[in-house]
């Protein structure tokens, strides 16, 4: 074959690849939508279940994933920026921060089950949290952290060096620097990674199983030491164990849209973000 | 003005300066000129102390400004690069505003209010021989701006603190011919009211801008004289060989 002919296969192949894999994607979604948009209503959206499951809404749910995806972000997010910061920025490039790197990919690494024995075992019983949002939002959170300090190393990292040097010949401090020039700089890199772990964390079944999920709580929650339905065990529960599994499928796939739907909106979200943040100061790289 | 003690400059082992003196009257421009790698950028570096930036630095010997040992224990890094400024080789804006760009030195060192800012920032756009060209965007990003338009921001940017000093790496050699001149053309203006040490790799730049030059080689200084003395009559052989274009 001749250099032209082999570039041309390499390309078809590559595009009938990539083809497959946008239509398994496509399937996966017109497959929820097409089975779960019939029980989607203003009801399903913002009742609690009735009739053991097999009607009703969600809403419990929808409440409890939004207070959990909130509660995480607001442990994983500052901690995570902060290490990242630190690892990145102020301690060098020692045997400490290499260290820290494994583990932090080592971490990253754990299956979610084992997050949600840890965050039982710490969280709800040592520390006495019992099951509830809190000890639900950390153990979230603890999962969320290596992607948050990942994708925040990466975008601290494409940051040009010339900014730090400018910054500091101009007699700002290392903290000056960072706060407001690199921190802005590396703001829309940062926010993926917010999404990235959003989407991630509201998914989870497993972390939240000991931690805080409730199997049937129509009662919205009051305060962050108490339980709450979420969306993914929800749908575990009536896809699985509920009273009339036959009767609850249609719900499951209505649950299963709403969340593919809330993540996909986040998502967005961080699309426009990301976009108006660059677009202000369009960077040249 | 700037005093420079038998340095002997180190990174780890590499010894990079070895036993330089030098001094730079007050309002001249010195131009240093020499092969890659002789260590003008670290020389130059040494006055405003951002070698410090780098780990595994070590420095012997006596660097005064104004007077001041500048290494002296008491000495606070901030305050000196405000005498002190910097422009690089490579235009370096923040991702930020034009007017921001140049007000960022004096918000990090909190001097004066809001009005005085904006007249910092004008005034400083105006000796950096930039302002005509800006004036009706300054809110607009600085990336907007043609390199050599970069360049002369930076210089009003280090200009904004009100500096005494103004280090210049290689500030025209990413820059196009016309951006060149008048790089060079702003320097005779700032000459004025600023010391300014430059260094460049092009010879006739140093010709036209400086009114002394050393020449550096393996982190020495070869020689240090006046401009056109350096070159229409050098003392040493080396430097010789180097203007004329036969080094190597
Ligand atoms: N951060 C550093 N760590 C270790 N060695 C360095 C560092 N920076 C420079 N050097 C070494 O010190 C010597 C002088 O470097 P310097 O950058 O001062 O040279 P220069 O004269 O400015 O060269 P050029 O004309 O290419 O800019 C070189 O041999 C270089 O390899
Ligand atoms: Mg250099």
């Amino acid at each position: 074959m001749n250099k032209e002919s082999s570039q041309r296969t390499a390309f078809i192949i590559f595009r009938i690849l990539g083809i497959i894999v946008v239509s398994i994607l496509l399937w996966i979604l017109g497959f929820i939508i097409y089975n779960g948009m019939g029980v989607i209503s203003w009801e399903f959206l913002t009742a609690a279940p009735a009739e053991g499951m097999t009607a009703g809404g969600i809403f419990p749910a929808i409440v409890g994933t939004l207070c959990l995806v909130a509660g995480s972000m607001i442990f994983a997010f500052p901690v995570g920026v902060m290490s990242a910061i630190y690892t990145n920025e102020y301690a060098g490039n020692g045997w400490i921060v290499k260290f820290i790197r494994v583990m932090t990919n080592n971490l990253g690494s754990i299956p979610s089950i084992v997050f949600g024995l840890f965050g039982m075992s710490l969280f709800v019983n040592t520390l006495g949290f019992g099951d509830s949002i809190l000890a639900g939002s950390l153990t979230l959170g603890l999962l969320a952290l290596p992607i948050v300090i990942r994708t925040t190393e990466e975008a601290l990292k494409a940051v040009p060096s010339s900014y730090r040097t400018g910054s500091r010949a101009l007699g700002a401090s290392k903290l000056q620097t960072i706060s407001r020039v690199i921190l802005p700089a590396a703001f829309p890199n940062i926010t993926t990674g917010l999404i990235l772990s959003i989407g991630r964390v509201s998914g989870e079944t497993a972390p939240i199983l000991f931690t805080v999920a409730a199997y049937f709580l129509p009662k919205l929650p009051t305060g962050i030491f108490d339980q709450v339905m979420a969306l993914p065990y929800h749908l575990y529960v009536i896809a699985t164990s509920g009273t009339d599994i036959e009767a609850s499928r249609p719900v499951a796939y209505g649950t299963a849209l709403v969340l593919i739907a809330i993540v996909l909106l986040m998502n967005l979200l961080a699309a426009f973000l990301r976009r108006h943040f660059s677009n202000k100061w369009r960077a040249e790289r | 003005m700037i005093e420079a003690k038998n340095i002997d400059f180190y990174y780890g082992s590499f010894h990079a300066l070895k036993n330089i003196s030098m001094t730079m009257e007050a309002h001249t421009v010195t131009a240093f000129i020499g092969p890659s790698g002789c260590g003008k950028s670290t020389f130059l570096r040494l006055f405003n102390r951002m070698n410090d930036l780098i780990d595994g630095i070590r420095l012997t010997g006596e660097c005064l400004v104004q007077g001041a040992n500048i290494y002296g224990k008491s000495v606070q890094v901030d305050e000196l690069r405000k005498t002190v400024g910097m422009v690089f080789q490579k235009p370096n804006p923040f991702p930020k505003s034009i007017f921001e760009n140049v007000a960022y030195g004096l918000r990090v060192n909190n001097l004066g209010d809001k009005k005085f800012i904006a007249q910092q920032v004008e005034e400083s756009l105006i000796a950096a021989a930039l302002w005509d060209e800006v004036k009706d965007k300054l809110k607009k990003s600085a990336f907007e701006l043609s390199g050599g338009q970069q360049q002369r921001l930076c210089i009003a940017r280090a200009l904004a603190v009100s500096p005494a000093v103004l280090l210049m790496d290689e500030p025209a050699s990413a820059l196009d011919p016309i951006s060149t001149s008048k790089i060079e053309e702003l320097i005779h203006q700032l000459k004025k009211d600023y010391t300014i040490v430059i260094v460049t790799h092009n010879m006739q730049q140093a010709a036209r801008v400086s009114d002394k030059t050393g020449f550096f080689m393996l982190g020495e200084l070869v020689e240090f004289s006046e401009t056109k003395k350096m070159f229409l009559n050098p003392e040493k052989k080396q430097t010789q060989n180097y203007i004329t274009g036969r080094f190597g």
